[in-house]
Formats: C-alpha cells, structure tokens, sequence
C-alpha cells in the first residue's frame, strides 16, 4: 500500500525537483569565470618548467645532468662545456614539453633548485614547435616567474 | 523490384530477415562508452545477441617501457593507467617493489597512503555513479558530483602537486609530509560529503526512471562473478563479502574499523548501491586514518638512504647524502632477485602488480591486473538478451576505464 501510494504520488520524482530547485535558488553557486578567476593552487604545483638564476644573475644549473637522468619520458637534453671563467654551465638545455609528463622527478632531482616546476598551467600555443622549449625560453621563465617559485620554494622547505 | 510476383516478394522478406542479425559498432567515440571502448554489437532487432568488445585503442605498452625504466621512474605510469584513482595504482607498485625490497613503511606513511588510497576510492565512485546516472538520463548528479570530486583533487594538487598525474607513493613511502592544514581540511571535506551523497541518494536511489534503467539489468550470479573472475564492487555486487582490505590487509587496513558493502541482487543497481556504502565507508577510513596521523609522528618514507633519497637540508649539508642522492636519481636501487604478486583494492577492484626482479635496478618483467579487462571480458554474457539502451547502462556500471584495460 505504501509503494503503492508512492509511486502513485511520483513521491521521488517531486522530491528530487524540489532538490535541484533548492540549489538552482539558495545554494551560493560554486563555479568561477575562469580567465578572470583561477582556483587556488598549492605551493607544490607543478606546472611549466623554469630554470631559476643566483639573486646576483649566475644561472643556477651546473650540468649535472641529474634531471635527464631521472626523467622517465626523456624530455631533457643538456649539453655542457666548462665557460671560460671555468665554471661548469650547460651550452644547451632543452625540454620537449609535449613529451613532459609533469612528474616534478627533475626538481625533486635537482641539487641546486635550477630546473622547478613553477606555478604557470597557461602556456598553450598555436604551434607544436613552440613547446621545445631551449634555455633561453626557460630562463626567461625563470626571471618572469622567480618571485612566486621562491615563495612556494620557501613554502615547501619544510616538508622537502 | 515494384512488378514483383507476389511469391518473389515473400522470399524477398524471407532474404531479408535472414541478413539478421546486423552487426553495429558502437565507439569508439560513444560518450556512453567510457573512453575508446569499441564494441562490435550484434543485434536481433534491438537485442543484443553477442557483444564483442575491441580493445587496444589506448595501449600505450606500459609494461614493457616500465622494464626499461628505474623503480623511481616507473611510478609515474601507474598514474596513468587507471587516471580516475591514480594513486591507488601507484599503491599496488609500490607494495610489490616494498615487498621485494624487504622493507616495512613507517606507520605514519602507512596512514598517508591509506588516507590517499581512500580519497581515491571515494573520487573513483563518485565519477563512477554520477556518469552512470548521466548514461541513463540523468543529467544532475554529474554535475553537482564534478564539484566534489574537484574539491577532492584539490587535496590530491596540495600533497602532491598535481590534480591527477600524483606520483606521489614511492617504494618506501610517500613523497613529501603532509603541508599544514590539509589533515583538518580533509576532515572537514569528510564531514561534509555525507551531505552530498544523500543528496545524491535522494535523486537517484528511489528514482523510478533510474530503477527501470539498472534493476534486473546485468544481473551476474554469485558462481558467475567468481567464474569470471570479479572483483572489487562488481563482485560485491553479486553478494560476496571479499574484500583485499579485510581478507588480506596491507598498510595497516586492518587498524581501521569498516565494513563490507555487498549487494543482493548482482544486477546494475546493486552496484550502484554498493558504491555508495562504499563512498561512506571510506570516509570512515579517511576520518580514522586522520585520527591515527595527529596522533603519529615521524618519517613518512623508510629511513634507508640507500631507497629513500635523503632529506634536502642533509643532502646540501653532508656528502654521504649528496652521493646517496646523486645514485638513487641515476642508476636507482638495486631490487633483489625474487617475484611477487601483490594486489591491492583498488575502486575498481584487485589492482595487481606481478613483478620480477632479476637484482638490477630495473624490473625484469612488469605485468598488470587490471581489474576493468575482467569486467569487461564478461560483457557479452552481461549484456545478452538485453536491449542496446541495457548495453548502455551495464558499460556504466562496470565502471571501466580504459588506461588501464588497454595499459
């Protein structure tokens, strides 16, 4: 009798109406006007690549090679040649950021902090040639977006 | 032909019904087909007579690169085999290699990884049921579970880094600690999500359109779910209480006080009922787990410089760390020889890992159960005799995902 009732009156067909209703009017809405808005990411994200630089200008990364041993999906390619002060400096760094896999096995790799996965998730472009990153590109990264990786760095210290 | 005797035109129909039954593809880019599932169906009218599913569209040889990349560096495909609940894969990588290591994770790490591996089961289902309610018409809870289910990557992005690709559980442990304040924000998102899935409840359970489209659809008997080799709520559907984490626990499951959903009936609502006891289940062990890591300090990864890489202070400060350091991101470890077949419960049941180590610091041999290719071995006794509309929702219920069937 009782399912009898209920499926007469379409009890559950009315009672999920007046549940979307209650959130179509009085739930505060949930979604953000993307370009304009961003969701909250963590110190820890990892997005595009940047070769970081000393405070004074020295580019960080010694060409030890260590993040293009780790990375599984062989994105990195350095070449390396002492400069003429000595000190040890890659000629070449290049990452093929399609075929990156974003693991973060090269910053967790790194000694000296050179190569991070920085905060930046919007670098699409139009060309796929475009995604070969060379060092030029990635220390650029570096200089535009130092200020937030120290931060994150900073963040994350202690728990690295 | 119009001036056709009457006698030709009967063996025409004759002709005509013998071309029966047609063959249909469905896919592989059906949005109800979960991915690049291509299903060769043959039909009787609109019942499927014999469904034929094609797989290999994402094989991307997983197993095979694994052998030819370190311990480390294998971690991060098990990320993208199944991409709903990636580090409940990872999980089953790192017990097999844990295992051949000898080595025991530290407690606190065992918590992190059983807290992770049940935010992942709970983001697994709610992708699962709000799909499959979307499948068979109802459009509101994938919307309204897409929110959840980001609040929750949201938690996987702040330990790890990353939304879905985690490489987070590594041989010996977890990555990195816990940040400050993602313990409490979780136990607040835990006290928060019954609401959500009694919301869900109400739209769906009682439904009477979501009823007519699962109950008494797929329905698998108990002999058949274990002849088929079932596992995980598909077999708990079918009513039979086996569960890795309480039959066989590892990472200190058995601490944790849960129970066992199973279903009656074995059919498509059945599982869908079983999901979601399991959702809330597993927020029990997600509350437990954060219990348990308030009252847990200590490493989260094994102390052992030679699996572990040492701690960024040490290895700038000593020079023992910085070699230590500069081996494991290079050559690896080196596994002892030796084989093991370690399964974990994965959302969508046993998630294997059958490894072999020949002593080198790579695997020899990588082989993985996918739960999903069990599953959807038995799709064609499933779905026989049901209309292509029940092919539908039985795909939903299976709950396959293609990475890791294709791997």
């Amino acid at each position: 009798m009782d399912n009898f009732a209920r499926s007469f009156l379409l009890t559950e067909i009315v009672k999920g109406f007046l549940l979307t209703l209650k959130y179509m009017f009085f739930v505060p809405k949930v979604t953000i006007n993307y370009p304009h808005e961003k969701g909250p990411i963590s110190p820890r994200f990892r997005g595009e690549h940047a070769l970081r630089r000393y405070p004074n200008g020295e580019e960080r990364c010694i060409a030890c090679k260590l993040c293009e041993a780790i990375c599984p999906a062989l994105a990195i390619t350095i070449e390396a040649e002492p400069r003429e002060d000595g000190s040890r400096r890659t000629t070449r760094y290049d990452i093929d950021m399609t075929k990156c896999i974003y693991c973060g096995l090269c910053q967790e790799a790194c000694p000296v902090d050179a190569i991070v996965e920085g905060p930046n998730f919007e670098f699409a472009t139009e060309t796929r040639e475009e995604l070969f990153y060379n060092k030029d590109k990635l220390l650029e990264n570096g200089d535009r977006w130092e200020a937030q990786i120290a931060a994150n760095l900073l963040a994350d210290a202690p728990y690295r | 032909m119009a001036v056709a005797k009457k006698t030709t035109e009967q063996t025409d129909i004759a002709e005509e019904t013998q071309i029966k039954p047609f063959t249909m593809n469905f896919g592989p880019q059906h949005p109800a087909a979960h991915g690049v599932l291509r299903l060769v169906l043959e039909m009787e009218g609109e019942i499927v007579e014999r469904a034929d599913p094609h797989i290999g569209l994402l094989h991307r040889g997983t197993e095979k690169l694994i052998e030819h990349k370190t311990y480390v560096q294998a971690v991060p495909y098990f990320d993208r085999l199944d991409y709903v609940a990636p580090m409940n894969q990872e999980h089953a990588f790192a017990l097999a290699t844990e295992k051949l290591l000898g080595i025991t994770v530290p407690k606190r790490g065992q918590y992190i990884r059983v807290l992770f591996a049940e935010l992942g089961r709970v983001l697994n289902h709610i992708l699962n049921i709000t799909t499959f309610a979307l499948d068979v018409g109802a459009l509101t809870p994938a919307l309204w579970g897409f929110e959840e289910r980001e609040k929750g990557m949201e938690f996987y992005e702040r330990v790890c880094g990353a939304r879905l690709h985690a490489n987070y559980f590594r041989p010996g442990g977890v990555h990195q600690d816990l940040p400050a304040g993602l313990a409490d924000d979780m136990l607040e998102w835990c006290e928060e999500l019954p609401k959500f899935l009694k919301d869900l409840d109400s739209l769906l359970t009682h439904n009477r359109i979501f009823k007519q489209r699962t109950v008494d659809i797929g329905a698998v008997s108990k002999e058949d779910a274990l002849d088929w080799g079932f596992s995980g709520p598909m077999l708990r559907g079918s009513g039979i209480a086996w569960d890795l984490r309480k039959s066989q626990p590892y990472d200190s499951y058995e601490e944790f006080d849960f129970d066992i959903p199973i279903g009656k009936t074995g059919d498509c609502y059945a599982r869908y009922l079983v999901r979601m006891e399991e959702m809330n289940q597993s927020l029990k062990i997600m509350k437990q787990a954060i219990e348990k890591l308030e009252k847990t300090d200590g490493p989260v990864k094994v102390n052992d410089r030679k699996i572990a890489p040492p701690p960024r202070a040490e290895m700038k400060s000593s020079m023992e760390a910085m070699i230590h350091h500069f081996k494991l991101y290079t050559e690896g470890y080196h596994v002892p020889e030796g084989e093991t077949y370690t399964a974990v419960e994965a959302p969508k049941g046993e998630f294997a890992v059958y490894l072999v180590s020949d002593g080198g610091n790579r695997p020899y041999r990588c082989r993985i159960r996918a739960p999903g290719f069990a599953h959807l071995a038995a799709f064609d006794f499933m779905s026989k005799g049901h209309q292509l509309a029940d092919a539908v929702s039985i795909i939903g219920s299976l709950d396959i995902v293609f990475g890791e069937i294709d791997r």
